[in-house]
């Protein structure tokens, strides 16, 4: 296939992840309303107002149920999605894991914001973290074009039928949800022709082959059955390299399971989730003009956990800074733990680590501050887990 | 509508194998066999958890001959408004042909208490589905304790009778009316020894063209303490003394009381006075002492209240 005409637009990420799912055209959206997530569903209950979707809409009474309803509908043979955020997210939680152990592939896009309390609209990864075990697949945008291509490939990997299991695409709340920026669309047919039909395993409608989903399990199955998701979750690794160099056939835009920026020659290298990547890569130029060796990577793939390729971009390095936007009091962020763990793989020398809890809430973390971070660590000021910004 | 004969009835496939594990003397599957037999044509149901849930559905068994599915607890009427959904979107697009009936089945617990807002969010968006409560009047599955459901006067797990206690403090919440209330086609109350009534009341929520619900008594004779053999007596018993009044409301204004208890409002049979009831089950044993005579008549007075309205409300 041949990159598609490129015809740019203005959009914000909300508006985008609604044009993928536009494009996609499901079977069944149900959501609620929640912000900054709300502009994706209102835009979406508008292309079903105006005919140019086939989907059927629900406007459930709270996210207990738009989960519910999306997965008993995915499970039922229709191809779902939904979106939420922070406290909705919240609300799910109880159905996350049945979603996954359900093997139920629908997708959700989470405008990522803090979970109260306090009470706070804006951006964090609390939400995305709180999620993080429940076996769903989990993907990061770093800008718009991403929330959008993102919202594309999601579905691929999660209806693989050796994967089958629910996906969230995160954007930052506010800053990729509503901030508007220039973006190629495909065209209609491409994303059509790459999503493809849903071809649903086992779905619930098929009358003449009736299954029971979701039974109760003993201790004698309920263990091997859980092991199921671990087994899927190693495949969707495979699948999600496949499905992203397929993407760069089709679009011209290349994606990595996790992603690097200078970090070849760098002695020095930072771990981030989101839209703070693209200002860390700011940081990484000024601070190598400096002539500071920098670089920094984020894991688009979150879930799984890309282990290997996470334990060979950091081999060698000498200094490792985690930077999570979430915390976990009384212990390390979530992210720099996982790092630590993924940093035994490879063997040898295991660089100096620091975890850097940074843009709680909303909290403006600019290129400045990122380039102190660097300085921190390297000249010996840093602790083992700062709070970036907070006057300690 | 024609008669319901037990010929018909007999030819009608059997969708809930026996081999299930409730327990002897539940009702629960003596229910669910009832309603789907307000159907010939193809049913998916869908449960929350509960008895009849873990009861039916240990892996690896399955009693279900036809698609079932199960979430959570709370949620029974939003899973069925789920399977109900990708239904309406795959037949308008021509991706399934079958004509499908959706049910869901859930008890008191999940239905007026965890389940509430779901099944009204199911109810009042106009899901095409029946939604079947079992009231068991408590939380039998996790071991008799009281939910909104439980009568007064009721000795539970969590609302003992003793020494300063006569068990349950309230009158269970009037559910029936409150789904009637958002003016859903078909609403009605039903019981098992009922069988045509429940039947012909299940044929009338498949055919509805909307949402319907159907509030069963569901007599549990480990919660109740009664004997596994007078589970159908019982739940006459709740009928003959008003406990539980027979009746369907429509689009929630037309009130209609069935043939059982229009017989007891027309004075044609002699409503049985609540000490009956009372004295069926060990959960009101101890309303017999004499010191809970004033708690037994105010039982009394509230089933009269109660049923009083309803005479009025199905303008008898």
């Amino acid at each position: 296939m041949t990159p598609a005409k490129h015809n740019d637009i203005a959009i914000n990420g909300d508006g985008a992840v609604a044009l993928a799912w536009k494009q996609i055209n499901p079977d069944v959206c149900a959501a609620y309303p929640i912000t900054p997530q709300t502009i994706i569903v209102e835009k979406f209950a508008e292309y079903v107002a105006n005919g140019e979707v086939d989907s059927e809409y629900v406007c459930v009474e709270s996210e207990h149920s738009a989960l519910t309803l999306c997965t008993t509908s995915c499970s039922a043979g229709a191809r779902t999605f939904t979106a939420t955020a922070s406290q909705g997210l919240a609300y799910m939680w109880e159905m996350l894991p049945i979603t996954s152990s359900m093997r139920v592939p629908l997708i959700m896009a989470v405008a990522n914001r803090a979970v109260s309390g306090p009470i706070n609209i804006n951006n964090d990864h609390s939400d995305a973290m709180a999620a993080r075990d429940t076996g769903w697949l989990s993907l990061f945008s770093e800008n718009v074009q991403e929330a959008y291509d993102l919202s594309i490939i999601a579905p691929r990997i999660a209806e693989h039928h050796e994967v089958q299991l629910p996906c969230l695409v995160n954007l930052d709340g506010f800053i990729l949800t509503h901030a508007i920026e220039r973006m190629s669309p495909l065209e209609d047919d491409v994303v059509k022709r790459f999503v493809g039909e849903f071809k649903p395993l086992y779905p619930l409608l098929d009358v003449d082959n009736p299954i029971s989903h979701n039974l109760m399990d003993g201790p004698l199955y309920y263990f091997p059955h859980k092991y199921q998701t671990v087994l899927a979750m190693d495949k969707a690794l495979e699948v999600a390299k496949q499905v992203l160099a397929e993407f760069k056939s089709i679009s011209g835009r290349e994606y990595k399971v996790v992603e690097e920026y200078r970090c070849d020659d760098a002695e020095i290298v930072a771990v981030v989730l989101g839209s703070a990547f693209g200002t860390m890569k700011e940081a990484v130029d000024r601070l190598r003009d400096e002539g500071v060796k920098a670089g920094v990577m984020m894991p688009r793939l979150f879930r799984p956990w890309p282990i290997a390729d996470i334990a060979k971009a950091l081999k060698g390095k000498k200094q490792v800074m985690v930077m999570d936007r979430h915390m976990v009091p009384g212990s390390y962020g979530a992210m720099y733990a996982e790092v630590a763990a993924t940093l035994i793989e490879e063997g040898g020398d295991i660089p100096m680590m620091h975890n850097y809890i940074y843009g709680l809430g909303g909290a403006d973390t600019m290129v400045s501050d990122f380039m102190a971070a660097y300085k921190d660590v390297i000249e010996g000021r840093a602790k083992r887990v700062n709070y970036l910004g907070v006057d300690e | 509508m024609s008669a319901i004969t037990l010929k018909d009835l007999n030819q009608i496939p059997v969708r809930l194998a026996s081999g299930h594990r409730l327990c002897a003397g539940c009702a629960e599957s003596i229910i669910a066999r009832q309603i789907m037999m307000g159907t010939t044509g193809e049913i998916v149901v869908t449960a929350a958890t509960g008895c009849f849930e873990v009861s039916t559905t240990i892996f690896p068994y399955t009693s279900w001959h036809t698609p079932y599915i199960h979430t959570a607890f709370g949620n029974g009427a939003a899973g069925g408004a789920g399977v109900e959904t990708a239904y309406k979107s795959l037949k308008r697009q021509g991706k399934i042909d079958k004509d499908i009936r959706f049910v869901t089945f859930a008890g008191d617990g999940a239905t007026y208490d965890i389940g509430l807002q779901s099944l009204s969010g199911a109810m009042e968006r106009g899901h095409e589905m029946l939604y079947v409560c079992f009231n068991n009047e408590a939380y039998m599955n996790t071991g008799i304790q009281r939910s909104s459901a439980t009568s007064m006067g009721a000795s539970t797990t969590t609302s003992w009778s003793g020494s300063k206690s006569y068990g349950n403090k309230n009158f269970p919440k009037d559910l029936t009316k409150i789904v009637a209330m958002h003016g859903v086609p078909f609403v009605a109350q039903s019981a098992p020894h009922a069988w045509r009534d429940m039947v012909s009341k299940a044929k009338k929520a498949f055919e509805c063209g909307g949402p319907s619900f159907i509030n069963t008594i569901s007599p549990c004779p480990r919660g109740w303490r009664f004997p596994s053999n007078e589970t159908i007596s019982i739940s006459k018993l709740a009928v003959e003394t008003c406990v539980w009044p027979l009746y369907e409301v429509e689009y929630g204004t037309d009130f209609t009381m069935s043939p059982e208890s229009l017989r007891i409002a027309e004075g044609k049979v002699e409503k049985k006075p609540v000490t009956d009831w009372i004295a069926s089950q060990g959960r009101f044993k101890h309303l017999e002492e004499e010191r809970w005579e004033p708690v037994v008549e105010e039982i009394q007075k509230g089933i009269d209240q109660r049923w009083e309205h309803l005479i009025k409300l199905c303008k008898l």
